[in-house]
């Protein structure tokens, strides 16, 4: 019997269209074969699943509609009484305010007072593009022809990368892609897929990937979200890339919240980013991406940087609409935090990519 | 909608009876009576208004399917329990997005926490992630096919000429291969 007639004949079962015999000699068949005993429970279970999401679809968007109708705006200036507000606020949050204004001006000043110095410095990033020399390659193509004894594996530059979509929507460093003729991703199965340079933002370092192979069959829901705002000094953080090829997890603190000659783009953070480890995800203690593992600075040994989130955010939001299939609905819930180390990273390791590039 | 009916606040018995009998207008009556104290409590504490939305709608949602599954019984207000349900979920979704400061600010009374319940309705909830993803990753013409057999109960007629197929068995193939693909999709997610 093929897997389609099966399907028919017990859906027939559970909806009770069979007669009473072939009822009978069905659920003898199942009692005697356990295979078949497991088809039919797995088909009852996924089939009440079907239903209920289709309820609880239907059931949203009734909510919806019914949401429509509430004059929000009104009712939150109602809610929101300003100036006892605003007296509010600053009592209970005064201290804050304090620090917060005079971080702003010392930041206003020392940007001011670095803003003639950035352009000559720019020298001093080096690139952590992982240039690979002849003989590493011929060393990296055997060991690939023994693994894989198909194709032997020449690419000219990796870096790391992560999904932000589950239909393959991938974050990067610019530089990591940066003049690539094309450009594979390799998941933590070993399997490659072409991708395409969707977007890149040069200035803050930052490319989307696309993976576009017809191969890629998607990944699940992403289990981490996604923070706007900026993380505090000394917050336990940790990363997962491809330094070298390959896969490592290092763990560690944010020494600083501006990176080289105080630029507020960058963390500092006390992670040792190596080659190959740029475009890496950066993550906080729940679980949330945090920022983008960067460039090292060329002169201090031991100093190493992360692009912060927000403006991964703003770069996700400057896609042009007419290049994605649908609008970027980033992942609001985190399904990580409560989990120890090891097993987040068991979870987070399947969106977390190697990032190939290939030069003709 | 008449302006009586917006105003008025339903008892507690009449939202049981109401959503236990799929009434529209209970739901709606429910809906605004008590959206504004969740709103109050959200952006008050850090939140703003599409925050207020995502947890009212799932703190609804939360109250809907157990009065659904029959084994609700109340034991405090209505808007206590509603109250309290927004309160955790806001209190986790804050402490997720680190934005919690360590205290909340309350306009309510609010029940002790019910551990069992709430995970319950997360694993639902990530269940639910997975059937989305696997039936958005399916791809047209089996998403729908499979939505309106499965899920809207359309009979197979209907399928056929929706989709202009020839005879009620090709249909019956393609919807089978688009289940079972369906299937495959849902429980390679990890």
């Amino acid at each position: 019997m093929s897997d389609n007639e099966l399907l028919e004949v017990i859906e027939r079962y559970l909806n009770g269209e069979m007669s009473r015999e072939e009822q009978k000699s069905f659920e003898l068949q199942r009692k005697e074969n356990a295979e078949m005993d497991k088809k039919v429970i797995e088909h009852k279970l996924f089939n009440n699943l079907l239903k209920q999401y289709g309820e609880r679809v239907e059931l949203e968007n009734r909510l919806n509609a019914i949401h429509e109708e509430i004059d929000v705006h009104t009712l939150k200036e109602n809610l929101l009484v300003h100036p006892s507000w605003i007296v509010q606020l600053w009592r209970s949050h005064h201290s804050k305010i304090s620090v917060a204004a005079s971080v702003a001006i010392f930041v206003v000043v020392s940007v001011m007072y670095l803003a003639g110095s950035f352009n000559n410095n720019d020298s001093k990033y080096v690139a952590l593009n992982n240039k690979i020399d002849k003989q590493s390659k011929d060393i990296k193509a055997l060991s690939n022809d023994i693994k894989k004894t198909t194709h032997i594996d020449k690419f000219t530059g990796s870096g790391s990368g992560f999904a932000f979509t589950s239909d393959g929507l991938i974050a990067t460093c610019y530089h990591v892609v940066q003049g690539a003729d094309s450009v594979y991703v390799q998941n933590v199965d070993g399997s490659s897929f072409k991708a395409e340079v969707l977007y890149t933002d040069p200035q803050k370092d930052i490319a989307i990937l696309k993976i576009t192979d017809n191969q890629f069959k998607g990944l699940g829901p992403i289990p981490y979200s996604f923070k706007k705002g900026e993380s505090d000094l000394a917050e336990t953080i940790s990363t997962y890339g491809y330094p070298g090829g390959k896969p490592v997890y290092h763990n560690g603190v944010i020494n600083a919240s501006t990176g080289l000659n105080g630029d507020s783009v960058h963390y500092q953070v006390s992670i040792p980013i190596n080659f190959g480890n740029s475009g890496g995800p950066l993550w906080d203690s729940k679980g949330n991406i945090i920022g983008i593992t960067d460039a090292k600075e060329g002169h201090a040994e031991g100093e190493h940087y992360a692009i912060k989130s927000r403006y991964l955010i703003d770069a996700i939001h400057n896609i042009p609409a007419d290049s994605l299939n649908e609008r970027v609905n980033l992942n609001r819930k985190n399904t990580l935090s409560g989990l120890s180390e090891d097993q987040k990273l068991k979870r987070e390791k399947s969106f977390v990519f190697m990032v190939k590039t290939y030069n003709n | 909608m008449n302006k009586d009916l917006k105003d008025s606040t339903p008892t507690d018995s009449e939202v049981i009876l109401g959503i236990l009998n799929n009434s529209e207008i209970a739901l709606k009556r429910l809906y605004i009576a008590y959206f504004p104290m969740v709103l109050q409590l959200i952006i008050n504490n850090n939140g703003d208004e599409d925050d207020a939305k995502d947890i009212y709608q799932e703190a609804i949602i939360v109250l809907y399917n157990k009065v659904k599954a029959g084994d609700f019984e109340l034991s405090s207000k209505l808007k206590t329990y509603i109250y309290s349900i927004c309160r955790r979920l806001w209190l986790k979704r804050l402490s997720q997005i680190n934005r919690y400061g360590g205290d909340i600010r309350d306009f309510q009374e609010f029940l002790p926490a019910d551990t069992d319940e709430f995970d319950q309705h997360n694993d639902r909830d990530m269940q639910f992630g997975k059937m989305e993803s696997a039936l958005r990753l399916l791809g047209e013409p089996c998403k729908t096919i499979v939505e309106d057999f499965y899920i809207n109960n359309r009979s197979m007629q209907d399928i056929c000429e929706r989709f202009g197929y020839t005879n009620a068995d090709n249909a019956k193939t393609q919807k089978y291969k688009c289940l079972q693909r369906l299937k495959k999709l849902f429980f390679q997610q990890k």
